[in-house]
């Protein structure tokens, strides 16, 4: 059947003006119904809008203001540090960093579990909640099109959320003068860092958040996931290496996101770690352990996540 | 536009959709069923949602089963349950679905402002659609499913929840979607008596079998009823009482119906017009206040023998819809052949 749209000539240049009540001018416009002949641009469009719709989501922009007071408050408690860190730098002339740039993520990650708390459940439980699903699985769009891209969009705002800080450390370690070599392989390795934080720590929080349409619970379950293992793992850690069993303890690191994330880093991004001494996981074997769980973990929480859409909706 | 051959859906325990085969062509097409008859299941399906267990659909020629997406592509839905965020307002709302179907951003955009314009939705189109009132809401639902202009629609209870004003508006747009849209419209609804107001055909299921399938005509006698109420008047202190007669003694078929209404029967056509005519002079002459008058059909009763039109129905008592009286059970395939 053809579309037999009305096309109607007093189109006044494709503006909607049939609203118009008869004032002033007194004109009224009814232009009729237009019809839709331009492109179609199919799933990848669709993806890459329902990315950076879900970017922007995740600080709060397109959103109301309320929505957006957490996450800013958060990017500033985040980038704050490292603004005291040039400052510092540059006033007292210092020949290098106070902290590493592997070492920022870390040192802060409980302002980064808050905020990966806030943003996951953000990008998905609100979906479930408002049974705005079928909305989207009734359009060209698959279910993993779908998961795919609220993932690739959680790992960018955390990616960002992380690497602006070690930026502004960047900018101000090159302004201050800081041999320029060190400075830009050191800024690498935190942004490869981030990289990785980034995807796993998405695939975790979404898969977690994904398992209730209710945020409150959402962030809890998240935060819980995040924190918990992470203090059972640097006490175990630290006990362990009490008891002079650095080799465990460094073992132990594989037991958390936190800790892996920790050990990845020092095994391969040039980093010390916040192991116990003698326990940091070596390029080698231990390493490669670490690597590997990093990745697989990553993995599993995507495949889950996948199967855990494949009934939902409609 | 959707031809179905042996249609069936088995969950666990439950037959959802029992061979189910119909054709349905363009135009407004009413789906009726009790809550459980098996409607949403056939959406699901037509959508290529859901695998089925038996049989083929086809929607605009494509199959469900293997071209989903390619049907998804050109066909809009509105379900039946709520499904809009409350912070966010009805235009970037429904923006980003046009771009989830793959509009152009511009393009979304432009095809947003003039759809909800078309659905009715002005300047509260910017706040949030947390406090839209449902009939608002049900609007923003159906611009979504209109906005990146599909050739056929599926909306599921679209009046659900609706007053009965509110009813009679989105009715009255979803004969519009066709009339002036060109997009074909396939409706589900639990009353007859609304669907066949603005349906040109219209299918019955239940237990996921086919009941019927016929154009409007064929559910509903070809004269009408209107009924008509009036006031008294001091010279006629009962108003229906002198209506009545005034009708009888200018030939018209009349009845009674309770204590206050007169229903008189319209014949198609030309004489229908006139039959109109004759209702309002008759009541102008004998000085009576005309408090309504309302178009009713009326074999609907025989075809939900426990329901009447305009009755809302009980929704806790899904068994009601019993299957026509002696009518002959599955016409099957009696409709327009699609395309």
């Amino acid at each position: 059947m053809p579309n037999d749209h009305a096309a109607d000539p007093a189109t006044t240049g494709g503006t909607p003006a049939g609203t118009a009540t008869a004032r002033g001018d007194a004109r009224i416009h009814d232009i009729g119904y237009r019809g839709y002949d331009g492109p179609r641009l199919g799933r990848s469009h669709a993806r890459r809008a329902l990315v950076e719709q879900s970017v922007r989501g995740a600080f709060g922009i397109g959103r109301s203001a309320k929505s957006k007071i957490l996450p800013m408050l958060l990017l500033a408690i985040m980038v704050l540090p490292a603004v005291i860190m040039v400052a510092v730098a540059l006033v007292t002339n210092l020949d290098d960093l106070p902290l590493e740039y592997t070492r920022y993520a870390v040192m802060l990650q409980p302002v980064l579990g808050l905020y990966i708390a806030l943003a996951a459940p953000q990008m998905v439980s609100l979906d479930l909640r408002y049974r705005t699903i079928p909305l989207y699985f009734s359009r060209p769009l698959e279910r993993t099109d779908y998961v795919a891209s609220k993932l690739a969009a959680l790992a960018t705002a955390i990616f960002l959320f992380t690497s602006l800080p070690l930026v502004v450390l960047y900018a101000g370690a090159l302004l201050a003068e800081l041999d320029a070599g060190d400075q830009t392989v050191g800024f690498l390795q935190g942004l490869a860092g981030a990289v990785v934080f980034a995807l796993l720590h998405a695939a975790i929080a979404l898969l977690v958040a994904s398992l209730t349409p209710r945020r409150g619970f959402g962030v809890a379950a998240v935060i819980a996931v995040l924190t918990v293992p992470y203090f059972a793992a640097t006490s175990l850690q630290v006990i362990l290496h009490d008891l002079g069993n650095t080799a465990a303890a460094g073992w132990v690191g594989l037991l958390s996101p936190g800790t892996l994330m920790d050990g990845v880093q020092g095994a391969y991004l040039g980093g010390d770690t916040d192991f116990p001494p003698g326990s940091d996981p070596s390029a080698g074997g231990m390493g490669l352990a670490y690597l590997l769980v990093t990745v697989g973990l990553t993995a599993l929480c995507s495949f889950l996540l996948v199967r855990r859409y494949r009934k939902e909706g409609i | 536009m959707i031809v179905t051959e042996g249609l069936s859906k088995r969950y666990p325990g439950v037959t959802a959709l029992d061979r189910l085969t119909v054709s349905i062509g363009p135009g407004v097409t009413g789906l009726v069923g009790a809550n459980g008859a098996g409607k949403s299941t056939l959406i699901k399906l037509l959508l290529g949602l859901a695998p089925a267990s038996e049989g083929t659909s086809r929607v605009l020629d494509k199959d469900s089963a293997t071209e989903g997406a390619a049907i998804r592509a050109q066909v809009g839905y509105m379900p039946e349950h709520d499904c809009l965020p409350p912070d966010v307002p009805a235009t970037e709302f429904v923006v980003h679905m046009a771009r989830m179907s793959g509009l152009p951003r511009a393009a979304a955009r432009e095809r947003t402002a003039d759809t909800l314009r078309h659905v009715g939705l002005y300047e509260e189109r910017y706040r949030p659609m947390g406090g839209y009132s449902t009939g608002m809401k049900q609007r923003v639902k159906l611009a979504q499913a209109l906005v990146h202009d599909p050739r056929l629609v599926l909306l599921d209870e679209p009046t659900n929840g609706l007053d009965p004003a509110g009813r009679d508006e989105m009715l009255a747009l979803i004969r519009r979607v066709h009339a002036d849209f060109g997009i074909s419209v396939l409706t589900t609804s639990h009353l007859l008596g609304e669907l066949e107001r603005v349906s040109d055909h219209v299918v019955v299921i239940d237990g996921g079998r086919l009941l019927r399938s016929e154009p409007i005509g064929g559910f509903t006698s070809s004269t009408t009823s209107l009924a008509v109420e009036v006031t008294d008047s001091d010279a006629h202190p009962n108003g229906a009482t002198a209506l009545h007669d005034a009708l009888v003694a200018a030939g018209v078929a009349v009845r009674r119906e309770g204590g206050r209404l007169v229903m008189v029967d319209i014949p198609p056509g030309e004489a229908g017009e006139r039959g109109y005519d004759t209702v309002r002079d008759t009541v102008t002459d004998l000085g009576l206040g005309l408090i309504r008058m309302e178009q009713r059909r009326r074999r609907i009763a025989e075809v939900f023998s426990t329901r009447t039109d305009g009755t809302p129905a009980d929704p806790t008592h899904p068994a009601t819809p019993a299957p026509a009286a002696p009518a002959p059970v599955a016409q099957e395939g009696a409709g327009r052949r699609a395309e």
